[in-house]
């Protein structure tokens, strides 16, 4: 029964968070670094490959993979500034009570289906997706409807189906595992309301 | 079928400009200084785990995937495949490539379904590269907890089906 009473101590404060975000002119953006720890981690394994492609392979290889790859980089910059720029003005121009109100803590079941809704909906990929999710997250919307979106866009977006997965798999295949995740995004918001219920504090970010 | 996407995507972004201008010039300028302040703090990161990930699915042994996740591999093919598709890296190309390989050279539907699905919802490179400097930490690790459970969730779905 601990879980309950947590429960009835963090609504209050989560109601008076979004009303008082909803009172700030501009939603309150997180400060971030341009190098960290997750990349520093990325950085040494990217090295450590690096080097054993080098050494195991050979030069020319090791240089035509260098290519592909700053190829594929220099492809995706596009889609990054216009999923930044979506996140951007997403942030200034959604009524954050609409927000609040859809997707937000007493949204219910409704909120999760809108929530999947839009994953399925928005153009993009894994690269435009998380600004928008933070986006929603600092306007009001609550963790499971985040998480419904987020893993909605993931397994059931159209765009990262039609441009990565139809390519390889063929559109039988697409088709079915498509709607097989189907139900998913749902399960995953509805464990994460659980989880939050259960006490897991996904607001008190000390990063 | 990039350039559609590009262009889609392009297209949202100007409506939203649109929009924003019509409000006021102010709302224009902060937000496209927001956004591209944005794009220009995750260019090293992106550009690192990018060519990073490239070098890192080479150095792998792919060769060894296909043989774990046949048909009649079960719950322990689909296990395997989810644990593989978590530690994964690279992007969607690689993801995408193993997994189709895998299918061509026997593996079962249902451990494809279950592959697939974990490395889109929990490879760790992806969780560390694009969500963790995106969202808030706890959100991340909340998502990719309830996640756990999906890929198992999707492969059972598509051995009651018995489809694709």
């Amino acid at each position: 029964m601990a879980g309950s009473t947590g429960t009835r101590q963090t609504i209050p404060t989560q109601s008076i968070s979004v009303r008082a975000a909803l009172t700030h002119a501009a939603p309150p953006r997180r400060r971030r670094r341009a190098f960290d720890w997750s990349t520093a981690v990325i950085a040494a394994m990217a090295l450590a490959s690096a080097a054993t492609v080098y050494a195991r392979d050979g030069r020319e290889h090791f240089f035509a993979i260098l290519l592909g790859d700053v190829t594929l980089f220099a492809e995706m910059l596009p889609k990054v500034l216009a999923g930044c720029l979506i996140g951007a003005f997403v942030t200034l121009l959604l009524p954050r009570e609409m927000v609040a109100r859809w997707v937000g803590h007493e949204s219910g079941f409704p909120g999760l289906l809108i929530a999947a809704f839009f994953g399925f909906l928005l153009p993009g990929g894994p690269i435009t997706i998380y600004p928008v999710a933070g986006a929603f997250l600092v306007m009001g919307a609550d963790a499971g409807a985040v998480v419904a979106f987020i893993v909605s866009w993931t397994l059931i977006g159209y765009t990262r189906a039609l441009v990565w997965e139809l390519p390889f798999f063929g559109s039988d295949f697409v088709l079915w595992r498509i709607i097989e995740a189907l139900p998913l995004p749902i399960i995953a918001g509805l464990l994460a309301r659980i989880a939050v219920r259960a006490g897991f504090n996904y607001r008190d970010d000390n990063q | 079928m990039t350039l559609a996407i590009n262009i889609l995507l392009w297209l949202v972004v100007a409506g939203l400009a649109f929009i924003a201008a019509m409000r006021g010039q102010a709302l224009l300028r902060d937000g496209a200084r927001g956004g591209a302040m944005e794009f220009l703090l995750l260019l090293p990161r992106i550009g690192i785990g990018v060519v990073g990930s490239g070098f890192l699915a080479e150095a792998l042994p792919n060769e060894w995937i296909a043989p774990w996740l046949g048909p009649q591999s079960g719950f322990f093919g689909v296990m395997i495949a989810t644990i593989g598709g978590a530690l994964t890296p690279g992007g969607p190309v690689v993801g995408f490539s193993i997994g189709a390989a895998a299918l061509k050279s026997g593996a079962g539907a249902p451990q494809v379904i279950a592959y697939s699905t974990a490395w889109a919802l929990y490879a760790i490179h992806r969780l560390l590269i694009w969500e963790v400097p995106l969202m808030p930490a706890r959100v991340v690790w909340l998502r990719a907890l309830v996640s756990l459970p999906l890929p198992f969730l999707a492969a059972a779905i598509a051995i009651l089906l018995g489809r694709p």
